[in-house]
């Protein structure tokens, strides 16, 4: 097919759904395509989760800026999207002199980014709030704005809001080609071919190679890998805050962090690798985690753990956003290297690239948007009245698919029926939790994967775990013809 | 169905568990019961158990999962037991009030005189065991895989890797096989395997399936389905040993790397669980921590044979109808003057964990040998005083041992306490 459009954003990760949805708001085609076969397959749904307050970026950096711009927004933001959020505080522990040295030093950086209620503690102090940490850490920072969510939630209701209002969204369209036009972009992505005015670049692992192609530049992006442990609920109250260690070159090391689900994150590595799709766990990695993390969490163990992944960031040797007009290629904007604190900045990354597009075009406002669909509370954590309640609105509440996590029938295909809704069995678990308990999609896999076929009218042969190959099952047992007269 | 705001007996599960306990207690004279089944029919996983080799103690005879289940389905109906299938609980709390949703009743709180726990077991999955490589699909837990296969009618690969040794691993090793595939190798990290010998014999063995004991996966490749694991040699603390590595081309990976009793409910009442069994801790009437709800079958310890999860549930059916007889006065012994069984060497998981001083019948002992051990006793003493003695050949953890101390044999207890072991001859 062959599609025009005002605008095409290249890559629905995080910073794709927050452009699109800030673009919904002006009177524009927007559409966006993703080599995924779902939202947020990138660094979107494999991260630390975490909302940092902004200490940590070079004053004066895109990042600084951007982060704690982005971070101010996210209260409202999830408020109104109903996606979870919530300020859980961190704090920075300083193992040794040199690291107290280095609290003083994120203190005074986190002063000059505008970081507010920034603190050091006494050893005393910072046990007090966390009995479990390491008794022998020397002092800490307080960071009582750092936030965490779920970072893959936050994408899927920021497509879904731009979807109602107008934006397209294309997967499984992986941008092979990217080319200038008389009057701006043309696109070859799959089957399609997508014409544009105005070409955003949002396209994670791979956007230093549209950079290059749109500028002749050498950008190389390094493909920085973490690898993650995630724990059962039962590990749940160990930390109330985020718990990072001190940084170092490769990053934020390695932080032991509840989650707003109420499991425990360990994690991430950093290690350069060459295939930005290498999304596997090693077992170097994750007994380095083991190691480095005991260090914040000497009683560690991972007997509750319910799965390990890993995601790769898209690193930048300059070490900082590349976020704006591209140079010298009119018509085209960018957001390239978004890695940590990418996701906290992704509200700010959206609204200021979203307001260099509309002047850029001479954008006009919509007057009226349609509503989001606020998604309905969860039933795990709705009352036995609002239970009730919710049974007799919709039977389906009645039908518990998942039972670690208490995920319902109606919730299942509610996620299946979002404007941008989940096709995947994985695509369920992210929009719904069912499969992410400690049985790990055991029970309920069968169950959703029926479900799916049933709303997409296809086959259970036809239903994919996550990436468009990942078939479930080869075929019947026995051929279709046989299976007619048995 | 009308409900009532109050019943005698609450049953959690209509797998064999449940249905024994039902029948029990019904045919004690529990004229109020209910039980809660969150699968669209009774029979619990016997249903997708379509193998035979069930009910040889308890029948005399084979049979396959889902006849052995029929005759308790059959007979819970002749006793007009109500069965509320297609029916989740939520919680049930310390005083026995037992909340539960279904399409059909909406979201409901009934309370309950006693409760039976028969929620039975899950099985341990790929997170649990940390193996490193990517999550593409085509990794199941080995009763996911016989769900697919046995009760809808789907292949889920067909080159196959099984890692680990527990019972439906090696079931579905033959079922694979039957249906056509490539069954490539049974991997196993300990020295022994956790399933049954003759489930060695029949499933792996007259199929000419490998069996890779001491070895694990240690990775796992790639991107949207499987294509390659690679299996390495353990050393005798269970780490791989480099440099041992073998590559299997496969689309599929079965998981039986153990089950875990399914006790979130129970966590929720507050019933004191034990480590060794991940169950309850019970008596040996199979009462809880909590007075009025007990608990039987997989759900308190995981079983090797249905048999005797039958028979341990219908003592439980008989327990809890004595309870709702005799009211909440007549409570068994103080908790203080009860004896504690505890695990010894070669001993793990016993259950019962307590008995009343003054039972009123023998006390059925079972626990899982730690290990393989060859021309031994399984003893049960008390101090320097041997209890009971029972000889064999051979124990292995993938057998139970199931001993029955004679309720007199109580009297020469000391200090209150109990222990088992395995003692080499």
């Amino acid at each position: 097919m062959n599609y025009k459009t005002d605008i095409l954003i290249i890559g629905a990760g995080i910073s794709g759904c927050s452009l699109a949805r800030e673009l919904s708001r002006f009177k524009a085609d927007v559409a966006v395509i993703d080599r995924g076969n779902d939202l947020a397959e990138g660094a979107t749904k494999a991260n630390s989760g975490i909302v940092h307050a902004g200490y940590d970026a070079k004053p004066g950096s895109n990042k600084a800026r951007l982060n704690v711009a982005g971070a101010q927004m996210f209260p409202a933001l999830c408020e109104l999207l109903g996606v979870p959020y919530r300020q859980a505080g961190a704090l920075v522990i300083a193992l040794n002199g040199q690291d107290r040295a280095m609290l003083e030093a994120l203190l005074e950086r986190g002063l000059k980014n505008g970081v507010q209620q920034l603190s050091i503690l006494s050893r005393e102090e910072a046990l007090a709030m966390e009995p479990r940490l390491n008794p022998e850490l020397v002092a800490a920072m307080s960071v009582p704005t750092s936030g965490i969510v779920s970072p893959y939630e936050l994408a899927f209701a920021m497509a879904d809001d731009a979807a109602i209002n107008g934006v397209r969204f294309f997967l499984n369209r992986e941008a092979a080609e990217v080319c200038r036009t008389e009057d701006g972009f043309r696109v070859t992505a799959g089957p399609d071919v997508f014409e544009c005015r105005v070409l955003v670049n949002c396209a994670g692992a791979s956007a230093a190679a549209i950079h290059n192609d749109l500028t002749g530049d050498s950008l190389e992006m390094i493909h920085r890998r973490g690898q993650y442990y995630l724990l059962d609920h039962a590990a749940s109250d160990v930390f109330s805050r985020t718990i990072f260690q001190c940084p170092s070159a490769m990053g934020k090391g390695v932080l032991v962090s509840p989650t707003v689900h109420g499991n425990l994150l360990i994690g991430p590595t950093a290690e350069d690798i060459p295939d930005p799709l290498d999304t596997a766990t090693t077992q170097e990695g994750l007994d380095n985690i083991l190691l480095t993390a005991k260090k914040t969490w000497p009683e560690l163990n991972v007997r509750a753990n319910i799965t390990n992944f890993s995601g790769v960031r898209a690193h930048l040797a300059a070490d900082d956003f590349l976020v704006g007009p591209v140079t010298g290629c009119p018509g085209a904007f960018e957001a390239v290297g978004i890695e940590s604190p990418g996701l906290s900045s992704a509200p700010a990354i959206g609204r200021e690239l979203a307001g260099q597009i509309a002047d850029y075009l001479a954008l006009e406002r919509k007057s009226r948007l349609n509503d989001y669909p606020v998604p309905p509370k969860p039933f795990r954590e709705m009352t036995d009245e609002e239970k009730a309640e919710a049974c007799r609105r919709n039977p389906e509440y009645g039908s518990v698919i998942c039972r670690c996590e208490v995920v319902t029938e109606a919730e299942v295909r509610g996620a299946i029926r979002r404007p941008v809704g989940a096709r995947t069995i994985d695509g369920v678990k992210r929009r719904t939790r069912a499969g992410m308990g400690r049985c790990q999609g055991g029970f309920c896999l069968p169950r959703v994967a029926a479900i799916l076929a049933e709303e997409l009218h296809c086959d259970l042969s036809d239903i994919r775990k996550d990436g468009s190959d990942s078939f479930l099952v080869t075929g019947p047992l026995a051929d279709p013809e046989e299976r007619k007269t048995v | 169905m009308i409900f009532q705001d109050k019943v005698d007996l609450i049953i959690v599960g209509a797998g064999p568990a449940g249905l024994a306990a039902a029948i029990a207690a019904r045919e004690s004279g529990v004229s109020s019961l209910l039980v809660l089944e969150r699968e669209n029919e009774p029979g619990g996983i016997l249903r997708q158990c379509i193998h035979n080799g069930f009910g040889l103690h308890r029948f005399s005879e084979e049979l396959t999962g889902p006849e052995y289940a029929w005759r308790d389905i059959v007979r819970a109906r002749e006793l007009d037991i109500p069965i509320l299938c297609s029916t989740t609980v939520l919680s049930v709390s310390k005083d026995r009030k037992v909340s539960f949703v279904s399409k059909e009743a909406g979201f409901r709180s009934v309370q309950a005189g006693a409760v039976i726990l028969a929620m039975g077991c899950r099985e341990r999955p790929r997170g649990s065991l940390c193996t490193p490589g990517t999550r593409c699909a085509g990794i199941y837990s080995a009763g996911t895989a016989q769900r697919f296969v046995n009760l809808e009618g789907w292949m889920p690969g067909k080159r196959v890797v099984i890692l680990g040794s527990g019972d439906i691993g090696l079931i579905m090793a033959r079922r694979m096989k039957l249906q056509g595939a490539e069954v490539l190798a049974c991997v196993e990290i300990m020295p022994y395997s956790s399933g049954l010998n003759r489930n060695i014999v029949q499933c792996l063995e007259d199929y000419r399936i490998p069996l890779y004991l001491e070895h694990t996966v240690t990775n796992i490749v790639g991107r949207d389905r499987l294509e390659k694991v690679t299996i390495s040699r353990v050393d005798s603390n269970r780490r791989p040993i480099p440099g041992t590595e073998k590559d299997f081309d496969c689309d599929t990976l079965l998981l039986s790397c153990g089950l875990i009793p399914e006790n979130e409910l129970t966590r929720g009442i507050g019933v004191e669980l034990s480590a060794a069994t991940s169950g309850a801790v019970v008596t040996e009437k199979l009462e809880t921590s909590v007075p009025g709800i007990f608990a039987c079958g997989n759900v308190l310890h995981v079983h090797d044979l249905v048999d005797y999860v039958s028979e341990e549930s219908f003592a439980a059916g008989h327990a809890a109808a004595a309870y709702l007889k005799a009211g909440a006065a007549a409570a068994s012994a103080a908790p203080e003057n009860r004896i504690h069984v505890t695990d010894g060497p070669g001993v793990r998981g016993t259950v019962p964990q307590l008995i009343d001083p003054d039972p009123e019948a023998d006390i059925r002992l079972m626990f899982r040998p730690s290990g393989v051990f060859r021309n031994s006793t399984a003893v049960v003493k008390s101090g320097e005083t041997i209890l009971m003695k029972k000889k064999a050949m051979i124990f292995t953890p993938g057998e139970m041992v199931s001993l029955s101390l004679p309720a007199a044999r109580l009297a020469d207890v000391v200090n209150g306490s109990i222990e088992l072991s395995i003692e080499r001859n």
